[in-house]
């Protein structure tokens, strides 16, 4: 089968669906590689490193949507690219079903079996193929390194000869992957990371970056949506939440927003009102921008200044550091391809049965085949179910049965008492006095040594031989020969046992 | 000949001293080899005292049965390998309890008992015959049976009759009646046969309360059968008047039942839960396929190396498959290459690893690795979080975290080695398949597990050449 690669025509991309690294690995998987003429030039990956890979280059696009039965793309394709296509190509890209359902609907009339790389399930099972968590990773780092850029001031505490400089204090509301990586960058960088999110179970994740989780002081309500992602919130959280922002906008110097909840805009995080009240100089980098924003002074894909704040509204982040994206986003379509591809003949096979293949599976044979069932498992590990309250009234343990059993045991002794002479009496006190020697010496014995106790006890209880001596003297044959052999099995115990112990023991050194 | 009573009375009080130092000097390591000698010793100045106070004739009798049995024993200790230790534990257990029951019946026939004592005193003394004959009867089958299983004779799956509890409910009413008949018939002379029937069914209890218990609840039935041996010394004791063995017996008999109560609370099951048997099989069930439960990640012997080789701190957990494998000499050669590489390594030792109780400690030992490095699971669950690697290997319930995550299921509850918590784990495992308990393990569906598929023992070896 053949794969094609076009450049991406999209105004200001510079990513490329695949990398001569990967190009290498798809040859090796039985397909051709067919790149076009300068695709990854504007990602720093020439067409001489792409032909060293293996692949044959194309001087035009022509070239490749007409010969290609794979496609392999970042943004999904223009009108222009869409009327190329023909049936029984297959296309892999970004397409956004639901934003776009006219692209969706020639798609499908076209005939193309068509992939939605921001379609694939969110299971674990998925997640080398999860291109929007690559992508949302690097948008992360990048906006926190376009924040420093606007910024005029370390991020890191300094004591210097010229005077103590501050550390900055960095926001980031909403810690999906792109807010944790945003976190572990700046955190990175020396910065003092806070960091909100409306789904309580992130809250580890944040702390596990050593940044500060800023609950809300409000009842437990949990923003767990669907498939890992967060849900619109009642009135009064997002009341109580404001709050918090407007107060934290005093105190911080750059916010990050990556709030976004999936089929909606975004939601509206940051008035006018609150980037006013932050100090001169300070930065937003708004990461939903391209959804309407975060703040209310976002302008998509331009950065803006308000009284001194800057804000940063770029929608292009993953693009901006194009060879990195190129690389994680080329190795999630290998990924998706190894999953296609089961012969490793270079065949794809798109199995509906599986529930990666179908979920991405945007149209098929003519046919739209989305959206798919709903996912059957959240990629996130159960949901931080209310813990399951770990059942405090634990059982009051009813007091009378052991006062019962101990009546009983004292009554049953002293009946024995009754009746027993006094040779039985004196054996029976020392008996109980051996059991309580045995039960202090016994707890004393360290675990790493109960083999050789075992060993050990059961050399001693052995002694049982005495019952043989006493008895080997009888004239009545058949009890002498009974103890002949009670004396040799015992024997055999006696010297095992102990002989077994000293080996043992002798093992144990430090 | 001594014929001074006080002479072996107090022979009999050293020797009583000398056991109870035998077992105190197990508490740690440095005093242990002490212990035995006093062990010995003790059991030396009984035998001698006895011989020389008791015995009038058939000396040489005697001292060709103490030859024969002691070299049986001497050559047995000598060639056992560890990995048979409980095998040897369970068939020793089995002579104590023959030997019980072969003292009560020749002590019952002992003409000399009816004279000797009457009335309460001789129902007393009847009780006391039929007591230590019946513990060591169950005693003698249940441990040949223990024996039968870990050495693979027999397998490891319980055998669950239909109305099994039924069964040993019948066996135990007809011990009881047979035990009054037996009373009954021996004040007038008689009393052999129910004394024979009560032997007979007390070997079949002991057979089927044994067979009815899977393979990896080992550790509980060779501790209560250690228990068992200990009574029965004990009831033989009552019976010969004899203080000496009443004592041995109590400290035999309760350092079983802790032992028990120590693997059963290891467990989180109720004593008589495992007794009444029918839980897990040695051979463990095929994942269930359909439920998904995320995908296993598998790893090559050379990552492996190179991940220990980049820790810092690795925590080794091993399981009975590790003595299956016989792998303990290529872990103690691993250990040995992180350590002089200034890697921290540790081992994690669950209470129940292994088919008796301290059996993986015995194993490391064997294997030459420092005990001071071979952790119990109480001291290093908490250090988890700080470990780089963690080794299973063998092990599969005890790391098992849905005992903690499920209190509900059939492990809910039971104490586990956390070595999820550390940065990796990397399991060495042969199949997919469950472990006895039969319930999948969650561990090696997570993100920081690694999977080393293979027989253990192949894999570390070729870890340790990667290394």
């Amino acid at each position: 089968m053949r794969i094609g690669v076009p450049r991406e025509i999209y105004a200001g991309e510079k990513r490329v669906a695949t990398t001569p690294d990967v190009a290498a690995q798809l040859i090796e998987m039985g397909f051709d590689v067919a790149v076009e003429s300068n695709a990854g030039a504007a990602a720093h990956y020439s067409d001489a490193t792409f032909e060293a890979a293996g692949c044959s280059i194309a001087a035009t696009a022509n070239e490749i949507w007409a010969e290609s039965d794979l496609i392999l793309k970042v943004r999904g394709p223009d009108e222009e690219e869409t009327a190329r296509l023909k049936t029984g190509q297959t296309l892999i890209s970004f397409l956004w079903p639901a934003q776009n359902p006219e692209l969706l609907k020639q798609l499908t009339e076209r005939g193309v079996t068509a992939m939605a790389m921001d379609s694939v399930p969110r299971i674990s099972r998925a997640q080398k193929v999860d291109a929007l968590s690559s992508m949302a990773n690097i948008a992360g780092y990048r906006a926190v390194v376009e924040a420093a850029q606007h910024f005029g001031r370390f991020f890191t505490g300094q004591i210097t000869a010229a005077g103590k400089v501050m550390p900055a204090k960095v926001l980031v509301i909403g810690a999906g992957v792109a807010g944790l990586a945003a976190i572990g960058t700046a955190k990175s960088m020396g910065a003092i990371v806070r960091s909100f999110d409306t789904r309580p179970e992130v809250k580890e994740q944040i702390e596990s970056m050593d940044a500060e989780f800023l609950m809300l002081d409000f009842a437990d309500e949990d923003g767990s949506g669907e498939g890992g992602y967060a849900k619109v919130m009642s009135d009064e959280f997002i009341k109580a939440e404001m709050a918090l922002f407007a107060e934290q906008a005093k105190d911080v110097d750059i916010i990050i927003t990556t709030a976004l909840i999936p089929g909606k805009p975004a939601p509206r995080l940051i008035t006018t009102e609150m980037v006013e009240s932050m100090k001169d100089g300070s930065v937003i980098v708004d990461l939903a921008a391209e959804q309407g924003g975060n703040c209310e002074l976002t302008e998509a894909e331009r950065v803006v200044r308000h009284q001194g704040v800057t804000i940063i509204g770029y929608t292009d982040m993953p693009s901006r550091l194009a060879a990195q994206s190129s690389q994680l986003y080329a190795t999630n379509l290998r990924h998706l391809l190894t999953d296609l591809t089961p012969e490793k003949d270079g065949q794809i096979v798109v199995n509906m049965d599986d529930e990666v293949i179908r979920g991405a599976t945007v149209c098929k044979d003519g046919e739209t085949t989305w959206p798919p069932p709903a996912p059957t498992i959240s990629a996130v590990p159960a949901k931080a179910e209310p813990a399951p309250a770990p059942v405090v009234e634990e059982k009051k343990r009813s007091v009378m049965g052991p006062i019962i059993g101990m009546v009983l045991a004292g009554l049953a002794l002293l009946g024995l008492g009754a009746v027993a002479p006094p040779s039985f009496m004196a054996h029976f006190t020392v008996f109980v006095l051996a059991c309580f020697v045995g039960y202090m010496v016994i707890w004393n014995v360290t675990a790493a040594l109960h083999t050789p106790l075992m060993s050990v006890t059961n050399a001693i209880s052995s002694i049982i031989i005495i019952g043989a001596l006493i008895q080997i003297s009888s004239d009545n044959e058949m009890i002498k020969w009974i103890a002949v052999v009670t004396a040799g099995i015992t024997s055999i115990n006696i010297v095992g046992g102990f002989a077994v112990t000293r080996r043992m023991l002798e093992m144990f050194r430090k | 000949m001594i014929n001074n009573t006080g002479i072996i009375a107090m022979s009999y009080i050293i020797a009583t001293i000398l056991f109870i130092l035998a077992l105190g000097g197990l508490s740690n390591q440095e005093t242990a080899r002490r212990g035995n000698w006093y062990g010995i010793t003790g059991m030396a100045i009984a035998l001698i005292a006895t011989v020389l106070g008791v015995v009038t004739q058939q000396y040489a009798l005697l001292l060709a049965a103490l030859v024969v049995g002691g070299t049986i024993g001497l050559i047995a200790a000598r060639r056992v390998r560890m990995t048979q230790m409980p095998e040897l534990v369970a068939i020793l257990h089995s002579l104590v309890g023959a030997a019980a029951v072969a003292v009560g019946f020749a002590n019952f026939m002992d003409p000399g008992r009816l004279s000797h004592y009457v009335g309460v005193e001789l129902t007393i003394h009847d009780i006391e015959t039929y007591l230590g004959v019946l513990i060591g009867a169950v005693t003698f089958s249940g441990s040949v049976i223990a024996f039968g299983k870990l050495s693979g004779r027999i397998g490891g799956k319980p055998l669950t009759l239909p109305a099994r509890h039924w069964l040993n409910l019948a066996l135990l009413i007809a011990a009881i009646w047979f035990g009054r008949e037996f009373v009954l018939q021996s004040a007038a002379g008689g009393g052999l046969q129910p004394l024979i029937i009560m032997t007979v069914i007390a070997l079949v209890f002991g057979i089927h309360m044994v067979m009815a218990i899977g393979g990896a609840d080992m550790p509980v039935v060779v501790s209560m059968l250690n228990s068992y041996s200990g009574w029965a010394a004990s009831a033989t004791g009552f019976m010969l008047g004899n203080d000496l063995l009443i004592v041995t017996g109590a400290l035999v008999g309760s350092s079983g039942a802790i032992l028990s109560y120590i693997m059963c609370r290891a467990m989180n099951r109720k004593f008589i839960a495992v007794i009444a048997g029918g839980f897990g099989t040695s051979e463990g069930t095929v994942v269930a396929t359909g439920e998904d439960q995320g995908e296993v990640m598998p790893i090559e012997a050379e990552e492996t190396a190179a991940l220990l080789n980049s820790a810092k701190e690795v925590m080794i957990i091993p399981g009975y498959g590790m003595a299956v494998a016989q792998a303990q000499h290529i872990v103690h050669e691993i250990t040995q290459t992180l350590r002089d590489k200034r890697i921290n390594v540790r081992f994690g030792i669950h209470p129940v690893a292994g088919r008796m109780p301290g059996h993986m400690n015995v194993l490391l030992a064997e294997a030459k690795v420092p005990y001071d490095i071979v952790f119990e699971m109480d001291e290093v669950n908490k250090d988890f979080p700080d470990v780089d690697v963690s080794i299973v290997i063998g092990a599969n319930d005890i790391v098992n975290p849905s005992a903690l995550e499920e209190p509900e299921g059939p492990i809910g509850g039971m104490p586990v080695l956390e070595c999820w918590k550390g940065k990796t784990t990397i399991v060495l495992k042969r199949s997919m398949a469950t472990g006895y308990a039969g319930v999948q393990n969650p561990l090696f569906f997570k993100e920081n597990t690694r999977m080393l598929f293979g027989d253990a023992k192949d894999s570390l070896d070729a870890v340790f050449k990667a290394l």
